[in-house]
C-alpha cells in the first residue's frame, strides 16, 4: 500500500456520524425544539464548523454528542450518533464516561468559568489524565503534565497556579490541554474564542490548527464566527432555528457562484469586507423564531426576502449537488442547471 | 498569611475594649450598690459605704473602667459580688460544660446538615429532597425549649434511655445536644443545599463531567468544596452564638453551663460576674471569626492571595 492510498483510506475513515438528531428542551414553559433532525458526519482529521445564530441549537447538538445535556430537562428524543460506527445514544452512564475525555473531549466557551477555581492547573490537567489511565501511577502521570502545558505554551512550573493567576487566553489554553490530555479522537470546540479578544483568538485557532495536525484530531468547530470556519474548517453547516439550512464543504458554501440558502447569503452580507468597497453591512431582519413554537414549513420563512406562499408549510425541497446539499425552494428550479436566479 | 493573622489579632484589641466600656457601663445604669449586695438589706449604711470603698465603687466610671481593663490583662476579671470568688474561676469552672454543649451540637448539626444538604441538591425536587426540606423547616420553626421537653417526654419519661437533667458522662448530653443541634442542623442543610444547586449549575462542573470524571466524584471534590464557603460562615457564627446563647438549653436540662451562670449573674446582680462572661464570649466570637476568615483562605485560593496582598 503506497502513501496516498494510506492516507485516503485513514482520511476516509468516519469518526462521528450524526444522524436525524432531534433533541429538546421539557420546560416549564414549554417542549423548546432546540435540534430538529440534524445530520452530519466527520471524517478522520477532518473539522466541521456549526454556524449560526445563537440559539441555533449548536451547542445543543454538540451536549447531546456528549451526552451532557441538563439532566432534567434536557432529552434526546431520536436519532442516532454513532462514534466509529459505535451507536452512542444506547450506551449507559458508565460506558460515556469512558468516552467522555478519552475518545470524545469538548472546550466550552467561556474559559472563565470553565476550570474549578480552588484547584491548581496542574491538579485539573492530571484529573483528566488520571480518569482515564488508572492503571498509572500520580508519578507516571506528572511528567505529560508538564508535557501539555508546555504544548499549549506555558510554562511548566506554573502548574502549580491557580486559575485566577492566568490571563482568559492563557486559561483557554488550560482548557486545551485539558481537552487534548487523552487525546481524543475528536475534539468539540464550543466557540473557544468568542470570550476571548481579538490578538489571543488567532493565537488560540493557530494553536488549535497546530495540535490537531500533530494528533490527527477531529474537530466540531461550533461558531457565528465565518472568519473562524474559513480559517480552520473544511466542512460547514450552516444551523438555522434547530436545523441544518446548508452543508457542503467549506469551497461549496464559500463560493459565491453557487446557489446558496437565503439565510447562508444572510450571513454573509452581515459581515464587512476589507478587501471590497465599503458598503453597508445587511443585518438579517427579523430576530430567531422561538424554539418553543417554531414557524410551520420552513423556519427561515418570516424572516426570508425571497419567501414563497408554498414556503409557508409543508415539506422543503432537499437540493444535493454531490457534498454541497441546501434546504431551500428556492432550489426547485434551480435544480438542473445548479443556480438559482 | 500569618502578616495577615497578627494584623487581625491586633484589632481584636479595640474590637474587645469597645465590648468591655459598653457592658461595664450599661451595667453600671442598673440600680443597687455592691455594699448593699454583698453585706445584705440589714447591714448599717456606714458598712456598706465602707465596702463600695473598699472595692472602689465610689470612683467616676471612666477610672473604674481603667481599672477594670489594667486588671483584665493581668487576669484579674475582679471577685464575685455573691461568692467573693474571682470570677475567672467561677466561668472556667463551667466552661467545660459549654463547650461539650457546643461542640457536640455542632459536630452533629455540622456533620447532618451537609450530608443532608448534599443529597438534597444532588437530587433535586426528589422525594429525599422534600421530606427534608420540610423537616428542616420544621426543626427550625419549634423553639428549642420545646423540642427539648419533647425529648426528655419521650427518652427519659417514657423510654426512659436517657437521663433528662444535670451534667457528667456524656449520657447526659445526648439530649442537649441534640435539641440544641435542631436549628442549626436546619439552617446548615439549606445553606449546603442552597450553595451547592448554585455550584452544580457551574462551568466547572461540566467541564469535569465532560473529563468523563464520576458523579460522587465531581460532587464531593469539585462541587463541595465551591459551595463551602457560605456553609463554613454559618458553622462560625453558630458556633459563636452556641457558646453564649444556650441558656434556655441549660436551664431546660439543668446543666450548669456559662449560660446558666449569667443568669443566674443578672439575676443577683452580680455585675463581676455579667461582665467577666460577657467579655469572655465576645473574645471567644470575634476569635471563632478570624478563624472562619482563616478558613476561607484555606479553602479559596483567590480570597488567600488577597490576603497576602494586603
Amino acid at each position: 500500500m503506497d502513501h496516498t492510498t494510506e492516507n485516503m483510506i485513514e482520511n476516509t475513515e468516519k469518526i462521528l456520524e450524526v444522524e436525524n438528531l432531534t433533541a429538546v428542551y421539557n420546560t416549564d414553559a414549554g417542549v423548546v425544539h432546540a435540534v430538529n433532525g440534524v445530520s452530519f458526519s466527520i471524517n478522520k482529521k477532518e473539522t466541521i464548523g456549526l454556524v449560526g445564530e445563537t440559539g441555533a441549537g449548536k451547542t445543543t447538538t454538540a451536549l447531546a454528542i456528549m451526552q451532557l445535556l441538563p439532566e432534567r430537562t434536557g432529552e434526546v428524543k431520536s436519532g442516532s450518533i454513532r462514534y466509529r460506527g459505535d451507536e452512542l445514544l444506547t450506551k449507559n452512564k458508565a460506558e460515556m464516561r469512558l468516552i467522555r475525555g478519552a475518545c470524545i473531549s469538548m472546550i466550552f466557551q467561556d474559559p472563565m468559568t470553565a476550570l474549578n477555581p480552588l484547584m491548581t492547573v496542574g491538579e485539573q490537567i492530571y484529573e483528566s489524565l488520571a480518569i482515564h489511565n488508572s492503571n498509572k501511577t500520580q508519578k507516571e502521570l506528572e511528567p505529560r503534565v508538564d508535557e501539555l502545558l508546555e504544548l499549549v505554551g506555558i510554562p511548566a512550573r506554573r502548574k502549580i497556579n491557580y486559575p485566577h493567576e492566568f490571563s482568559g487566553g492563557m486559561k483557554q489554553r488550560i482548557v486545551i490541554a485539558i481537552a487534548l490530555a487523552c487525546e481524543p479522537l475528536l475534539l468539540i470546540a464550543d466557540e473557544p474564542t468568542t470570550a476571548l479578544d481579538v490578538t489571543i483568538q488567532a493565537q488560540v485557532l493557530n494553536l488549535m490548527d497546530e495540535l490537531k495536525q500533530k494528533l490527527s484530531t477531529s474537530m466540531i468547530m461550533i461558531t457565528h464566527d465565518l472568519g473562524v470556519v474559513a480559517q480552520t474548517c473544511d466542512k460547514v453547516a450552516v444551523m438555522y432555528a434547530g436545523e441544518i439550512v446548508e452543508y457542503g464543504m467549506l469551497e461549496e458554501i464559500f463560493d459565491p457562484k453557487r446557489p446558496h440558502h437565503p439565510y447562508t447569503i444572510g450571513l454573509f452580507n452581515a459581515i464587512p469586507s476589507l478587501t471590497g468597497e465599503s458598503r453597508r453591512l445587511k443585518p438579517i431582519d427579523g430576530l430567531m423564531p422561538d424554539p418553543a413554537n417554531l414557524p410551520e414549513g420552513c423556519r427561515f420563512h418570516p424572516r426570508c426576502q425571497e419567501c414563497m406562499e408554498r414556503c409557508k408549510s409543508g415539506e422543503i425541497y432537499q437540493y444535493e449537488n454531490g457534498t454541497h446539499k441546501i434546504k431551500c425552494n428556492l432550489m426547485r428550479k434551480g435544480e438542473n442547471d445548479g443556480r438559482a436566479d | 498569611m500569618s502578616k495577615y493573622i497578627l494584623k487581625r489579632l491586633l484589632t481584636l484589641i479595640p474590637t474587645l475594649l469597645a465590648v468591655i466600656f459598653i457592658v461595664y457601663f450599661i451595667m453600671d445604669l442598673t440600680p443597687g450598690d455592691p455594699g448593699t449586695l454583698i453585706l445584705g438589706e440589714r447591714a448599717s449604711q456606714e458598712e456598706i459605704d465602707a465596702k463600695n470603698d473598699e472595692l472602689g465603687y465610689n470612683r467616676p466610671l471612666p477610672v473604674r473602667y481603667v481599672n477594670y481593663v489594667t486588671d483584665l490583662v493581668r487576669g484579674d476579671m475582679g471577685n464575685s459580688w455573691k461568692s467573693g470568688r474571682p470570677v475567672m474561676g467561677e466561668i472556667i469552672a463551667r466552661l467545660p460544660v459549654t463547650v461539650t454543649l457546643a461542640v457536640g451540637a455542632i459536630l452533629i448539626g455540622t456533620v447532618i446538615g451537609i450530608l443532608v444538604g448534599i443529597l438534597s441538591a444532588v437530587k433535586q425536587y426528589s422525594f429525599l429532597d422534600f421530606s427534608a426540606t420540610a423537616i428542616a423547616m420544621a426543626l427550625a420553626s419549634f423553639p428549642g425549649f420545646w423540642i427539648g421537653m419533647m425529648l426528655i417526654l419521650l427518652f427519659s419519661l417514657y423510654l426512659g434511655w436517657l437521663p433528662s437533667f444535670g451534667g457528667g458522662d456524656l449520657k447526659h448530653y445526648i439530649l442537649p445536644w441534640i435539641t440544641t443541634a435542631c436549628p442549626f442542623m436546619a439552617s446548615q442543610m439549606r445553606m449546603t443545599r442552597t450553595s451547592m444547586l448554585e455550584v452544580i449549575r457551574m462551568d466547572y462542573i461540566r467541564t469535569a463531567r465532560a473529563k468523563g470524571q464520576r458523579e460522587s466524584k465531581i460532587i464531593m471534590q469539585h462541587a463541595l468544596r465551591n459551595a463551602l464557603l457560605p456553609v463554613v460562615t454559618i458553622l462560625g457564627i453558630n458556633f459563636g452564638g452556641l457558646l453564649g446563647g444556650t441558656v434556655t438549653i441549660e436551664t431546660v436540662f439543668t446543666l450548669p453551663g456559662v449560660g446558666s451562670l449569667i443568669i443566674e449573674a443578672i439575676r443577683t446582680k452580680d455585675v463581676p460576674i455579667v461582665t467577666g462572661a460577657t467579655v469572655m464570649l465576645a473574645s471567644f466570637f470575634a476569635i471563632l471569626m478570624l478563624v472562619v476568615d482563616v478558613l476561607y483562605a484555606y479553602i479559596d485560593p483567590r480570597i488567600k492571595s488577597r490576603y497576602e496582598r494586603k
